[in-house]
């Protein structure tokens, strides 16, 4: 059980039980969609920015311990956050989930730029990293997340 | 008679594996079966001893391997009570079976304004190759809708396959293990003018299947549930309307001559088989049937019987309201295909606990994403057996799921 126990910490079980952030915003959030054909989770992250900032961010859909607890948790890092510091975090999970920046050679760069950033209740999740299969439970909120702010960043160019 | 579960267990290499320490518990035979001793030794064979091309050597190799070729066709024919050999295609899987209708049969007999009936029951296979008609045709499609019981709601059927031109379904549900009425919906198609495609991909390897029985027109499965190897279907069609179909895919074996400027097809089966065939996956198909029939497909379906009922019995005692079994609750009325929901447990995770006992069942919507809809989930666990499961294989998996009771409800 060492190995479930290493997944499965209290406070991810804590976030998959009484999710954060959880709902819908109305127009003008933006709304972005992500699947993961594997298991058929679905998550739906609303976005509301403003000058440049995350004001508000809600999540719907439906998943799996993993992918819900990864999602609640990223709603309460990046909300109040700027759009740079937000991709920092994102960079920075990733990162933790071991999935690193390609180099055009194909090698992958292992040096971090953002080793300093905090992710507080995010490290729970490291045990996933782990479970290969599961890693893409743990970063599906994230990706959509990263799709809505490059959806919005591209139309109000 | 009972089957000896032990002693067929032994007949099955991988079931031998134990990984840390404990046995390997394989409840995910509707996605792919295990393969016996007798089906990896005859693909062996003929590699060893007799691969050459078939239909095309003059010599002793290349006979051979036209003959194991050919002796699958044979025992594929006899073990769904086909009319002759000429009505079995080879295909790479039931999903390419279903497409090659709905490409040659479906392109021709198919216009706009047509209409299709297809199940709330059917897996994406029965599915997304009729989305891909009905919008180069716009074409129709309409649903048998599922009931509450598992079965599928056949009140308003008349009304849907009044002017349909084909009904397509399957005769044993991936998700729900339900057995459809396979026979009585075919003859009220072939009443309302339909022809009638049998998915037979769950229900062959549970059933007795006899293709002039069920009254179908076209019926699929593949290989690889079916104790064969991956890589090997088959379609059975009647030889009228497979005689009047265009071909497929085109290249060698499927033509008679080919000039500048054109070809004239070969004869069934082989106008629908072009390019070089799947020899070793016909031959591990063929040792499967010969298996099969040796056991006896009516103690299958009675062994299975048996082993549902305990495991519907002993997980809705052991659990209660903490689980929910989807599908008909009599064991006679399925197949060893068990979906369940538990505790509010996701079923991905689940499927990750029991990986950790050796317990191998299968998370998520199983390609059947329309039925997930009706369910109201997302997602289900399924556990399903074969020949080779018994009781205690149920017990561990009921302890495992004790386990994940403990992670995510611990009070």
């Amino acid at each position: 059980m060492a190995a479930l126990d290493d997944l499965y910490k209290e406070i991810i079980l804590d976030h998959y039980r009484s999710p954060r952030n959880q709902g819908e915003l109305d127009h003008p959030a933006h709304r972005c969609e992500g699947f993961n054909p594997l298991c058929g989770d679905e998550v739906i992250v609303y976005v509301a920015l403003n000058d440049g900032k995350i004001d508000d961010i809600k999540i719907g859909g439906q998943g799996c311990s993993i992918s819900q607890a990864s999602a609640s948790m990223m709603t309460e890092i990046v909300k109040g956050k700027s759009i740079e510091e937000a991709e920092l975090v994102i960079h920075a999970f990733k990162e933790m989930m071991d999935i690193y920046e390609t180099e055009l050679s194909g090698n992958k760069k292992i040096e971090s730029t953002v080793s300093d950033i905090d992710l507080g209740d995010l490290e729970a999740l490291q045990g996933v990293v782990k479970y290969p299969v599961r890693i893409k439970c743990a970063t599906l909120a994230w990706n959509t997340l990263t799709q809505s702010i490059d959806e919005v960043t591209n139309t109000s160019l | 008679m009972n089957l000896d579960v032990n002693r067929i267990k032994q007949d099955f290499p991988v079931l031998q594996r134990v990984i840390n320490g404990k046995s390997l518990v394989y409840l995910d035979s509707a996605n792919t079966s295990q393969k016996p001793d007798s089906v990896i030794s005859a693909m062996g064979d003929y590699y060893n001893n007799s691969n050459a091309n078939v239909h095309r050597g003059s010599y002793q190799l290349a006979n051979e391997a036209t003959a194991i070729l050919e002796s699958a066709r044979d025992k594929v024919a006899g073990f769904i009570n086909a009319n002759n050999r000429q009505e079995v295609i080879f295909v790479k899987n039931a999903t390419e079976a279903i497409n090659l209708v709905s490409n040659t049969w479906g392109r021709v007999n198919l216009n706009q304004g047509d209409v299709i009936v297809l199940t709330e029951l059917e897996h994406h296979a029965n599915i997304v190759p009729w989305h891909m008609l009905a919008k180069e045709k716009e074409i129709e499609i309409r649903w048998v809708k599922v009931g509450d019981d598992g079965h599928l709601d056949l009140s308003n059927f008349d009304t849907l396959i009044d002017g349909a031109k084909l009904l397509s379904f399957a005769a044993m549900s991936n998700v729900l293990g339900t057995f459809t009425p396979v026979k009585e919906m075919s003859e009220r198609a072939h009443t309302a003018g339909a022809k009638v495609l049998i998915d037979a991909s769950q229900y062959t390897p549970h059933s007795q299947t006899d293709v002039q029985e069920l009254g179908a027109d076209f019926l699929t499965f593949t290989g690889h549930k079916l104790l064969g190897p991956m890589g090997i279907g088959v379609l059975w069609g009647k030889e009228e309307i497979l005689d009047a179909m265009p071909p497929f895919l085109g290249g060698g074996e499927m033509i008679l001559n080919v000039t500048k400027e054109g070809f004239s097809t070969n004869d069934l089966p082989w106008k629908f088989e072009a390019g070089t065939p799947m020899v070793a996956e016909a031959a591990g198909l063929g040792a499967a049937i010969d298996y099969l029939n040796e056991i006896g497909m009516d103690k299958v379906r009675s062994h299975e019987i048996s082993l549902m009922d305990y495991a519907l019995t002993k997980l809705q005692n052991d659990f209660g309201d903490s689980i929910t079994i989807y599908g008909p609750k009599d064991a006679t009325e399925r197949g060893g295909v068990l979906s369940f929901s538990f505790e509010g447990a996701h079923p991905h995770d689940i499927a990750q606990i029991l990986d950790e006992d050796n317990i191998c069942i299968r998370a998520g919507h199983h390609c059947a994403k329309p039925l997930m809809q009706v369910l109201g989930v997302g997602a289900t666990s399924r556990a399903s057996a074969y020949l080779y499961n018994d009781e205690s294989d149920i017990d561990v998996l009921a302890e495992g799921l004790r386990k994940v009771r403990d992670i995510f409800n611990p009070n």
